[in-house]
């Protein structure tokens, strides 16, 4: 049996406290014994301006919004016209509003949808110190079938630290519109597969790419503010100090870059993490890292550019820069988690790498990944950890940047004695000398480029599932969607390959040829205008299917049934 | 790494190493190479325990010429690499060096945040009022009429930046004025600023012979500021003779102590796997 779920948008306008209500109904959710994840929209407004959580809960785990919304509530039914590009909805879908609630004048869109009235407002003042918002939540409970009892553990964990007040009127607000909720239609819930003994977990993309980060061994952090990433940067301020680590907060993203290369210099696992403006001021200097040798690892969470673009919304458009913003030849290392969860592995994995590598790692997640938070099994363990090859004893003149077969050179750290030597971003020989000739030049980058190259990067560069003579290659969070897609069609026993190219640099040929072998058909998903990932593919790789690519600029994401008749409709032009 | 080691009393030279500087004949820089050997060598600092971070120019070629560990970054940006590398290394000795277009101009973010933070380093900029590597531009602390610099023939006409005043509007911990023809005078001074806790800045005046030849004079134009102006912690009286003396006083021109900006690096739990509770539904 396919597995069931609901689609719920809340909408309201800033400080309405949607983002609040949709996450303690996900959790609750959670609770009971569902999957799910909620997704932030908002404009630029810091309060005010309207915000909506766009939800989806579900009997199993899932990483993608479905085609439409089953249910949106409209805490004040002006909010809503600005998400309607985001919020498909249908002639059975259901708006729950209030007539009342916000501006004098403010109506609803038109849409397909059926609209019923909720007095939220009327509601909330019936007790002290009421808000619309647990009138709604309230609501939604008895509307999907949720039971009260995890509804309330919820509220207990999430307001322990406002007081007894605070959670008496949210409870008793919950508890009014859970009874008003019962004059509504009651939509059918995915009340399948409840197994509330399962270890679940809640967490955003950031916090994966944090524990990830923290896991692998990384212990000084230095970033400056940005949107998507700060959420990031703030887990990693409260949790390094937890494991002996530290973050700093530096004057601008200049510093960030360069702090952790001086921390990594001196032996500590080092990390950064910015979005597509810092990224730009930062490739200066990862260069540097490249050049002198010395690991980083960056975390992207990408937002619409170019410059400010829409700073709080989700594209895949820093593959370019990420791929090729370096100035010379600077191989480096650039990858990309598929999944909420797998910001964990993605991260991890990277921490790994740049430091088995000694080389900068550049991580593309994004708004989308970074923001949303979803239910979901325990993540597992992996091994992935900082292993940096450090000299044990020191014969002779230290050689740091030997020419050694793997093309990785042991590391000395400052406070050995006998391993001194000067990092630089100055070509140099292999003893760290400045040079400016040919042959020092040439097997130098030989060397950069050879580690890189000639490592063995096994299963884990892409994520490859199904058979069949058609495949679809994405990366990113454009995953979700074509997962979904792809497992609705092999229900229908269609058979359709997935590519989810997590090492995006360096390329892989033999692995991509393999995972290529077979195929006739190759649908191209990516959401970036200029079609970035297929220049890309082009480029790194021998494409011998017939491509086809389906791709758009953000913040819109992908819907599974759009990718079924991308694939459906091959012939037909976008 | 350095707790139980027997600090080894070296001579000046063993902290150079074999590399021949890139500079001309007659650069102020030697005379700051040797007066930072001679201060390493003073405070027994032995050279594995000790970094020494910069940027690019003429003098940010310093670290290749040591025996310590060195780090030869991007330009501009010695300061972050060092503020990073002492942070969590909080063990070694961390001299940032470079000159005035590095530290005042393309690097003065970097300059005003980290006087502010007040790390434990020791920045040694060795100003000489003109960009020497790119050949003869005008600096921050070029006079606004010198009209030299293909660059910009008429002069600048902008003021000159005022770094020790600034550096002390900013929170430097430690400010002191050198010139490099008084090698022993400027190692004197050196030790003191990398006894300091937090951030010392050590503005050294080191002739440009190749550009500004006229700098040679400063061999007779600086002095050392009167005893009773010296080493003062107050910094109404240093802004007082740093804006005043025209900069020709040499020598410690503010003592200060404000706090030391150094996380603990103390792990407050045992098991990593702690971390899994928060996000456990």
């Amino acid at each position: 049996m396919r597995f069931q779920s609901l689609s719920i948008a809340l909408t309201g306008s800033g400080g309405s406290g949607v983002m609040t209500t949709g996450s303690l109904l996900l959790e609750a959710a959670g609770r009971a014994g569902w999957y799910g994840f909620m997704a932030r929209s908002a404009g630029p407004q810091i309060r005010g301006g309207e915000a909506a959580a766009v939800l989806r809960i579900a009997s199993e785990p899932i990483e993608s919004h479905d085609d439409s919304f089953d249910l949106v509530l409209a805490i004040d039914p002006g909010s809503l016209a600005r998400f309607l590009a985001e919020i498909p909805l249908r002639s059975d879908s259901l708006i729950i509003s209030d007539a009342e609630g916000g501006r004098r004048g403010d109506s609803l869109p038109d849409t397909p949808a059926r609209v019923i009235d909720l007095p939220m407002k009327g509601l909330a003042k019936t007790v002290q110190a009421g808000r619309p918002n647990m009138i709604a939540l309230g609501a939604l409970t008895k509307v999907i079938g949720l039971p009260l009892a995890p509804m309330l553990e919820i509220l207990e964990k999430i307001l322990k630290s406002k007081g007894a007040d605070a959670l008496e009127s949210s409870w008793n607000c919950v508890q009014e519109g859970y009874e008003a909720g019962a004059e509504l239609p009651v939509l059918d819930g995915p009340l399948v597969n409840t197994d509330i003994s399962a270890d679940r977990w809640s967490l955003t993309g950031n916090e994966a790419a944090g524990l990830g980060a923290v896991r692998g061994g990384i212990r000084f952090v230095a970033g400056y503010p940005i949107t998507p990433a700060t959420e990031l940067l703030e887990w990693l301020a409260g949790t390094l100090p937890k494991v002996g680590g530290v973050l700093v907060q530096a004057e601008d993203e200049l510093a960030s870059v360069n702090q952790i290369i001086g921390a990594s210099f001196g032996g500590t696992p080092a990390l950064t993490a910015t979005s597509g403006p810092g990224l730009a001021l930062m490739t200066e200097s990862i260069g540097l890292s490249v050049c002198s040798e010395v690991p980083v690892v960056i975390i992207d969470v990408m937002r619409c550019g170019p410059s400010t673009g829409i700073a709080t919304k989700s594209e895949q458009s820093d593959l370019d820069i990420a791929l090729h913003g370096l100035h010379g030849d600077a191989p480096h290392l650039v990858l990309a988690p598929t999944s909420v969860t797998d910001c964990l592995f993605t991260t991890q994995w990277s921490v790994h790498l740049a430091e088995s590598l000694q080389t900068a790692a550049i991580v593309l997640s994004d708004q989308s990944l970074g923001q949303s938070k979803a239910i979901v099994e325990r993540p597992a363990d992996v091994s992935f950890m900082a292993r940096r090859v450090v000299p044990e004893t020191f014969a002779g003149e230290y050689q740091r940047y030997a020419i050694s077969e793997s093309g990785v050179s042991p590391m000395s750290i400052p406070g050995q004695a006998g391993g001194q030597y000067t990092a630089d971003g100055l070509e140099h020989n292999q003893a760290g000398t400045p040079s400016s000739l040919p042959e020092d030049h040439y097997s130098q980058l030989e060397k950069r480029q050879r580690k890189i190259h000639a490592f063995e990067f096994g299963q884990h560069w892409a994520d490859l599932e199904g058979s069949g003579e058609t495949a679809v290659i994405t990366w990113g969070a454009t995953t979700g969607p074509v997962r979904e897609a792809l497992s609705r069609l092999r229900e229908r026993g269609e058979n359709v390959r997935l590519i989810a190219v997590r090492l995006l640099s360096p390329e892989r040929p033999a692995d991509m040829a393999a995972a290529l072998a077979g195929v006739k058909r190759l649908l191209v998903v990516e959401q970036s205008h200029s079609r970035q990932f297929h220049r890309y593919l082009r480029s790194a790789y021998d494409l011998h299917p017939a491509v086809k690519v389906f791709n758009r600029p953000g913040p819109l994401p992908f819907r599974p049934n759009e990718i079924i008749e991308q694939l459906h409709n091959w012939g037909q032009a976008d | 790494m350095t707790n139980d080691k027997i600090a080894l009393q070296l001579q000046p030279k063993e902290y150079k190493s074999a590399v021949k500087p890139v500079w001309c004949p007659g650069c102020g820089d030697f005379g700051v190479l040797g007066a930072l050997t001679k201060a390493l060598a003073g405070l027994k600092i032995q050279p594995e325990d000790a970094a020494v971070i910069s940027g690019i120019g003429c003098s940010s070629r310093m670290p290749t010429y040591l025996s310590t560990y060195g780090f030869h970054g991007v330009h501009g940006r010695a300061l972050a690499v060092a503020t990073g590398l002492k942070v969590a290394r909080p063990d070694l000795t961390v001299i940032a060096t470079g000159g005035d277009g590095d530290g005042f101009s393309i690097g003065g973010n970097h300059f005003l945040h980290t006087c502010r933070r007040n790390p434990d380093l020791t920045y040694i900029v060795m100003d000489n009022q003109v960009y020497g590597m790119t050949k003869g531009q005008a600096s921050p602390t070029t006079e606004p009429n010198w009209e030299r610099a293909k660059l910009t023939p008429s002069g600048t006409g902008i003021n000159p930046f005022q770094p020790l005043a600034i550096a002390l509007a900013s929170g430097a911990n430690f400010i002191a004025r050198c010139s490099s023809s008084d090698s022993n005078g400027t190692a004197r001074v050196l030790m003191e600023a990398i006894r300091h806790p937090g951030f010392s800045m050590v503005q050294v005046l080191s002739p440009c012979v190749t550009f500004r030849p006229e700098q040679r004079e400063w061999k007779r134009s600086l002095i050392p500021a009167p005893e009773d102006m010296q080493r003062t912690p107050d910094p109404a009286e240093a802004a007082r003779l740093l804006m005043t003396d025209e900069g020709v006083y040499t020598g410690i021109l503010y003592v200060g102590d404000r706090p030391v900006y150094q996380p603990k690096l103390k792990s407050e739990i045992d098991n990593i796997a702690t971390l899994d509770e928060e996000f456990r539904l």
